[in-house]
């Protein structure tokens, strides 16, 4: 045995049933709750989490059937893995399961080798889909996880189009030379509250935050009308709260912040990345890479945000300050048109 | 058919699988649930509720599958599968009541070794 014991919700109207399907999941080392028939089942499910349910199908008051569609409707509920455990006659019943989003479905008399795999393999995709979920929460805002929850959630990745954001404090090593450990991270808070409030308030989230820097997605997990448009949103509103934060350090007598913005829009690979342990929402892909250079070429142009093409070609009557025909990207084999914002 | 009404191995993967004391108790249950099923099904035909009726023989089909009541579990699934009787037609319900009769005794001696 080497899962984690989890709770599980037994849904029979048998009582004979009830005791063995107990039983077989004490014996694997979980703990069982168990209902009489699908609407105590769902009451059960209102007041307390648990981690998968075995249902069976016939059952009075409120069959299998009712209280999957009731569990798929229910953004609370959706995630729960559902084990169908019935002597239900007709492969026509089994596939509706499936397709009402039963995660498997167990003939009875249950057999106990089996039982334990899909009882094991339901907990793990339970396990990962409360981590996925924690994830986001620390990453998105409250909306952008709630939407993610209700358009539920792609496991692994997948190639999506987003626009990817790194912003960078210039010279902020040298900066720091001269603050004492505590302004430096001081400093960083500020500098990340700002940032975090104009990345989550434009439908983006924070995916990396890489010491005086961070790189920003927009478009994904979570799909925007139009990525370009609001990454470059938030790219204006980091340099007007770094504005306004430069006036009260101004006040202070303290020297300005200044920061660098690399805005690319393309194709990426989205998803978890990670180990079991630790795990982060991410894109890989070369618009990755075009943002970061870009970010980093707004120190040898000056520019305070740079684009790719691609970005540009999406956004609504932007106002170009400059535009960089056939620049040379370190990384990449054709030149390439950039432009300053 | 085998001779015995209940198929040995089916019931020995049962105390294999759950342990002898609790497999007892598992068979002392249904022997209690029983007579009730038996009484459901023939209310559901009396009242010619069909999915009482189907519910009710389906229940049974399960129990039986679990001890390994072979002869009983064949018949319930007929009757599960068959057509609502016309009222107070008992004809199905008092088959499956003899039957279960049987793998009612049984199991009991079973148990009782």
């Amino acid at each position: 045995m080497t899962d984690t014991p989890g709770h599980l919700l037994i849904v029979d109207d048998n009582k004979v049933n009830r005791l063995l399907l107990s039983r077989s999941v004490e014996l694997l080392g979980h703990h069982a709750s168990v209902a009489e028939n699908g609407r105590i089942a769902m009451e059960m499910l209102s007041n307390q989490p648990f981690d998968l349910l075995l249902l069976d199908i016939e059952m009075p008051e409120m069959d299998g059937f009712q209280v999957l569609e009731a569990i798929k409707s229910n953004t609370d509920l959706r995630d729960l893995p559902v084990i169908v455990t019935s002597s239900i006659e007709g492969l026509g019943n089994v596939v509706r399961c499936i397709e009402l989003g039963a995660e498997d479905y167990l003939p009875k008399p249950v057999n106990k080798t089996l039982l334990g795999a899909r009882v094991s393999s339901g907990l793990e995709k339970k396990r990962l889909r409360d981590e996925q979920k924690r994830l986001l929460e620390r990453f998105a805002t409250t909306e952008v996880a709630q939407d993610l929850q209700e358009s539920g959630f792609a496991i692994g990745g997948k190639r999506a189009n987003a626009s990817v954001l790194f912003c960078d404090i210039r010279g902020f090593t040298t900066l720091s030379e001269n603050l004492a450990p505590e302004e430096t991270i001081d400093l960083l808070n500020t500098f990340y509250t700002l940032m975090f409030e104009a990345v989550t308030s434009n439908g983006g989230i924070v995916s990396l935050m890489l010491g005086d820097g961070l790189m920003a997605l927009f478009g994904v997990p979570q799909p925007l009308p139009n990525s370009a448009q609001s990454a470059v949103a938030a790219g204006r509103e980091m340099h007007n709260m770094i504005e306004i934060l430069n006036l009260e350090r101004r006040a202070e007598g303290k020297s300005d912040l200044k920061i660098g913005i690399g805005i690319a829009t393309g194709e990426v690979v989205a998803g978890y990345a990670g180990t079991d342990d630790r795990a982060t929402y991410t894109c890989i892909g070369s618009t990755v890479n075009l943002a970061a250079r870009l970010e980093a070429e707004t120190q040898i142009t000056g520019s305070r945000i740079l684009i790719d093409q691609e970005t540009l070609e999406l956004l609504e009557g932007a106002t170009v300050l400059e535009s960089f025909a056939g620049s040379r990207i370190k990384g990449f084999s054709d030149p390439l048109d950039i432009h300053a914002l | 058919m085998t001779d015995s009404p209940i198929d040995h191995e089916i019931f020995s993967e049962l105390k294999y699988a759950t342990g002898e004391e609790f497999a007892a108790e598992l068979v002392n249950t249904f022997l209690d649930e029983a007579p009730g099923m038996i009484d459901e099904l023939k209310a559901a035909a009396g009242a010619s509720d069909t999915d009482r009726y189907r519910r009710a023989a389906h229940s049974i089909k399960s129990n039986a599958n679990t001890f390994g009541a072979t002869a009983l579990a064949d018949l319930a699934k007929d009757v599960e599968l068959g057509n609502l009787p016309e009222a107070g037609d008992l004809a199905d319900a008092e088959a499956l009541e003899a039957a279960l009769n049987t793998a009612v005794a049984a199991l009991r001696s079973l148990i009782d070794d």
